[in-house]
Formats: structure tokens, sequence, C-alpha cells
């Protein structure tokens, strides 16, 4: 069974406008998202800024409640679980942000933010929460002396690993990482993601790696899930997508990825516009305003994601 | 930049908090009109406290043998209708004022506070009924307000600091409430949510120390109003009661003999000014040593 199922998940938010603030609309944030995620594995999540990658990774941890759909993790229901049994199932599931320079209390010092979860669930005195802070902090490369120190005195490489300390502090099953190294230096991402590989090894833990940069992803997943408006569009392992994607829109990602080798013709695709606004998404495929292979069809039947063998999965009608 | 370069901590650089109030302190220091303030407020709180030492009399035995002579060597600011040493009276008097500060902002915060954090964080129905409760609140000038609520407790010392406090806890609220709305979005505190921390003690351990700055000059231009609305009170006679020195008292019954013997008036009116002045121009300070995006 799988660690994580997500099945039909939604979140809808609800715009107000005017006065008596009347509904107007909906932005279709997350638009019936599924897909699982196996023990000790890796799912890629990747898309344009805007296409609900961070909302759905919110939404399976609740903290922002979905509109709709189920989660299960472990064999629990999170969309069941209230107060002190969501705290607990946190424990076991834990998030990395994409900005290492506000997801720390610039007030509390490392030790007491890698101490928080500690606090919040487990009692224990202070030599032997101090010695576990210290374990953490080794086990993500920083120094057990720095933990005095506080989060501005830190390069942002150091800053993200003190959040996978804090992320790793309860031993969790799996991590949401929410573009964990887009936010760092070129040279630094490659470290960090070194350190979450490693550390998936050892700890046998399984990664939702939500990127907008499809090589970082390339790098670390064992399946990729592209999203467009919401929606996954194709999903398939690791190799398959890249060898061989099969929607128009993975296509024209890939094609955007930079090769360091001028010998190389790359197939090139420009996609014209930009991503249509989720308040009023298109008719039928979302992607039919900039698919450079759009039919009639496209604009009438929205395409269902189906299998189109060996576990490869895309939802374009001419797949 | 290579790796080493990016990766190596900044080690000569001081502790977060050290080096942050070394560099704040600086900034008020280099503003000579805070300065003024704190020396004020300094001035203000010593009288208050060595007062017994300062005026060895009883400021409020009467002597009418001496009643309304002008500075004297013996009287340096001259006596009140009862013959009692106006300076020792405005000695005692600040203790007075003093202790009403201090218990107004008293009230203000221990209501304010947890209903500006609670209103804020929550949002929702809660936000609502205290928001629309706050806006009543506010609709009245705030000394109407403290007026309003000396005529439904009654009199005296405790009910002035009382009815003051509350006329400020709407202005607590609404600066509290402020600050947590932008500061419950941070990525920080959906991290410590993330982790399994309680509403609560996410509220005490990450929200309150991050708006703790507005609160800390609030506070200090508060005390300053509660001043002068106690002072206003006592003025109308229904603050703090005679015999007990009170400067807004002093000054309203001085008002009878303005012409012919103008210093009774004229000394406490003085001290009321000072002190009020004292805590509007540190506070002034304050804000502007705490704010990081007002560089001197």
């Amino acid at each position: 069974m799988a660690l994580l199922e997500v099945e039909d998940l939604k979140k809808y938010f609800v715009v107000k406008r005017g006065f008596f603030s009347r509904n107007t609309g909906q932005v279709r944030a997350v638009d019936g998202v599924s897909f699982t995620l196996e023990r000790g594995k890796t799912l890629g999540l990747v898309g344009e800024s805007g296409c609900g990658k961070t909302t759905l990774g919110r939404c399976i941890l609740r903290l922002i409640e979905p509109t709709a759909g189920r989660t299960v993790f472990n064999g629990t229901d999170l969309g069941q679980l209230e107060g002190g049994a969501l705290r607990r199932m946190r424990a076991g599931f834990q998030i990395i942000f994409q900005d290492p320079f506000s997801s720390l209390d610039p007030r509390m010092n490392v030790g007491q933010i890698i101490a928080e979860p500690l606090r919040n669930h487990l009692k224990l005195s202070s030599s032997e929460m101090r010695s576990r802070v210290a374990d953490l902090m080794e086990k993500v490369g920083l120094h057990p002396r720095q933990m005095v120190r506080y989060p501005h005195e830190f390069s942002g490489g150091q800053r993200q690993r003190i959040g996978i300390a804090r992320a790793l502090a309860l031993n969790p099953l799996a991590i949401i990482c929410d573009e964990p190294v887009s936010a760092l230096d070129v040279s630094i991402q490659a470290q960090v993601i070194n350190l979450l590989a490693r550390l998936q090894e050892e700890l046998n833990l399984s990664y939702l790696f939500i990127a907008h940069d499809l090589s970082v992803v390339e790098h670390i997943s064992d399946r990729v899930a592209v999203m467009y408006l919401g929606r996954i569009v194709e999903l398939a392992s690791d190799e398959q997508l890249y060898r061989n994607p099969l929607h128009p829109y993975s296509r024209a990602l890939l094609a955007a990825v930079p090769v360091p080798d001028p010998e190389i013709k790359k197939e090139k695709i420009l996609l014209e516009g930009d991503m249509p606004s989720s308040l009023s998404p298109p008719s039928g495929c979302a992607f039919h305003t900039r698919c450079p292979v759009r039919k009639e069809i496209c604009i009438e039947q929205a395409p269902v994601l189906q299998d189109v063998g060996d576990g490869h999965r895309v939802a374009c009608h001419f797949a | 930049m290579t790796d080493a370069s990016t990766e190596s901590p900044r080690m000569t650089q001081p502790a977060a908090t050290a080096s942050r109030f070394r560099r704040q302190w600086a900034k008020l220091k280099r503003n000579k009109a805070a300065l003024v303030g704190g020396v004020l407020i300094l001035v203000f709180v010593l009288t208050a406290l060595l007062a017994p030492v300062l005026y060895r009399g009883n400021p409020s035995a009467p002597n009418l043998m001496k009643s309304l002579e002008p500075p004297s060597l013996e009287n340096p600011l001259g006596t009140d209708e009862l013959g009692r040493s106006i300076l020792g009276r405005i000695i005692y008097g600040a203790r007075v004022s003093l202790l009403i500060a201090v218990g107004v902002i008293a009230v203000g915060i221990i209501l304010g506070i947890p209903l500006g954090l609670i209103s804020g964080y929550y949002g929702g129905k809660v936000d609502f009924i205290i928001q629309r409760i706050t806006d009543a609140m506010l609709a009245f000038p705030g000394f109407l307000l403290a007026l309003a609520l000396v005529a439904v407790l009654g009199i005296g010392l405790k009910n002035t600091m009382i009815s003051i406090g509350i006329s400020m806890v709407p202005i607590y609220i609404r600066l509290v409430r402020g600050c947590v709305l932008s500061v419950r979005e941070e990525i920080y505190v959906e991290a410590a949510r993330a982790v399994g921390t309680r509403d609560a003690v996410i509220l005490i351990r990450h929200i309150l120390p991050n708006v703790m700055v507005p609160i800390t000059v609030q506070t200090t231009l508060g005390m300053g109003t509660a001043i002068l609305f106690a002072a206003g009170l006592g003025f109308l006679g229904i603050g703090v009661q005679p015999p007990t020195p009170e400067w807004g008292a002093m000054l309203g019954s001085a008002r009878n003999y303005l012409f012919h013997a103008p210093h009774v008036a004229t000394f406490p009116g003085i001290a009321i000014f000072l002190a009020v002045l004292s805590f509007n121009l540190f506070g002034d300070g304050l804000r502007d040593a705490l704010d990081p995006r007002f560089k001197l």
C-alpha cells in the first residue's frame, strides 16, 4: 500500500468583491489532483508559478483546508483529523519551505528553532533536548556550536539546512519539499539536493518534491507529475517523462531546460502567451489556448488523465 | 562566488539581539528631543520614588496661617489656599501621576493585547464581534469615554485608573490586531503549525515577540495621555479626591485664585506639561529608533 494517497483533491478560493462581499467567482487553485507516493520514493511535482503546486502541498498537510478530496497518509484519512490528532499526524509528515529567509522566526536562535517540534511532541529534559538538537545539526551538516546563533547570521544554504533539521526532528516518514532550492544560489542548490538525497537513503524518507525547474527534479525523483492550471497533465516515471514526454506542455517544459553544449540541436517549442487566469479557466482542455497541436475537440472536451501503458498517465486527446 | 565563502558562517557578527539593541540605542541617543524626554522621564520617576526624601513635610496637612503665599525661601513655589507647600504637593503628586500612568497602561495591556491577538489571529466571527465593539468605543473621543466610565464606576484613584485604562483598550486592540494580521501570514508561523505547535503557543512564542515594538512605543505615548486624562478628571473634581495631592485637582482648585495668586495654578500646570511632553518626546524617539526603515 502506498504511504500517501491523494484522491481528487480540490481547493477553490472564493473571490469576494463589493460592499456586501458577494461571491463573484472562485479560483480553482487545485482542481482534482490524484496521485500516490510510495515509501522511500520521491514524486517530483513541476509546473509554472501559479499552477497550484504550493497550494497542493499545503492542502495535503491541511495547512490550508482543502475544498474537497481525500488524503490518506500511512492508513489515516487526514481529512478526519482534528486538534491534537492533526498535530500528532504532522510529526510524521513534515514540510520544508521555499524561502529559508522567512521560514525561520528571526527572534529565535537555531537551537530553539530546531527544538520546537521536540518541545511540542516529546517531554525531554533540557540536556536530552540539547543533545538531540546537536545530533540533528550534525546530520544536516551544521556545527552544534552554532546552536546559539540567530537565523540572520547564516547564509541561505545554511538556513535551508536549519529548516531541514527542524523537519527531521521527529523522524518523519515523509517530507513535502516546497521548492527547497529555488531561492538558493546555483552552487548551493546541488549541496542541498545531495543532502536531501543522502537523508532519504539513510532514513528511508518519502519526498513530494515541488519545483519549477525540471533539471532539479530529474536528479532526485523516481516519478514526476507535471501540473498545469491546478491539474496534473502528465504523470510518469522519471525516465519515461524525460525520454518520452507525451503531453505538449511537458514537451515545452523539457525543451526549455538549457543544455550546456552548443553542439546539441534541440527541438525548440516556444509557448505563446501567459498561463490563463484560474479565475476563468479555458473550456475543454485548459492548455488549448497555448497548445501547438490543438484541434476542435480540445476546445470542447476536457481530456482525462489516462494510462497509456507502463503507468505512464497523460491528459491529452492526442497522446 | 565560491561555495566556501557563501557557506561559511559570519563568525564576526555578534548575537542578533545584542547588535540590534546597540544599533537602536545609538539611534535613540542621536535624537536630541528623545534624549530630553528620557531625562525628564527619569527626573519624574526619581521624584516619585524619592518623594519622602525630597520633601520632608506632610503635603496634605493644611496651615491656614500661610494660605496663598507667593514663592519664598521657605516655600519655593509658594503655598495654596490651605497653606500647603505647592512644591511638596507637586513632588507627591508625581507619585500619584506615575501610579495612575502605570495602572492605566496595565489595564490597557491586560485587556487590549489578548483581545487584539485573538481578533487578529483567528479572524472570522470572533474578529468581527471584537472589532465592532472596538469601533463603538473608538467612536467616542478617548477622554469622553473615560468620563462616561467614571460616571458609571464612581470617583477615586482606582476608578480613575480603570476608566482611563478601559478607554485605551480599543487603541491596543487595533494596534495589536493590525500587527498580528501581517505577522500571522509569515512563513515561520506556518512552519510552527506544520511542526504541530498549538495556537496558544504560536501566539505567545512567535507572534507576540514580533509585535512588541509597536506595543512598546504605544505604551510610552500612552503614559503621557494617561497622565493628561487623569489630570483632566482631577481638574473636573471627579478624579483623585482631595486631600491627596494630584496635579489636575490642584489646578482645579487654584482656578478660583487665578488673578491674585497665579502661581498656585502655574506650577502644577508646568508639572503636567513637562510630564506629558517627556513621554511624548521619548515615545516619538523610540518609534523612530525601533523602526528599521528609518535610518539616521
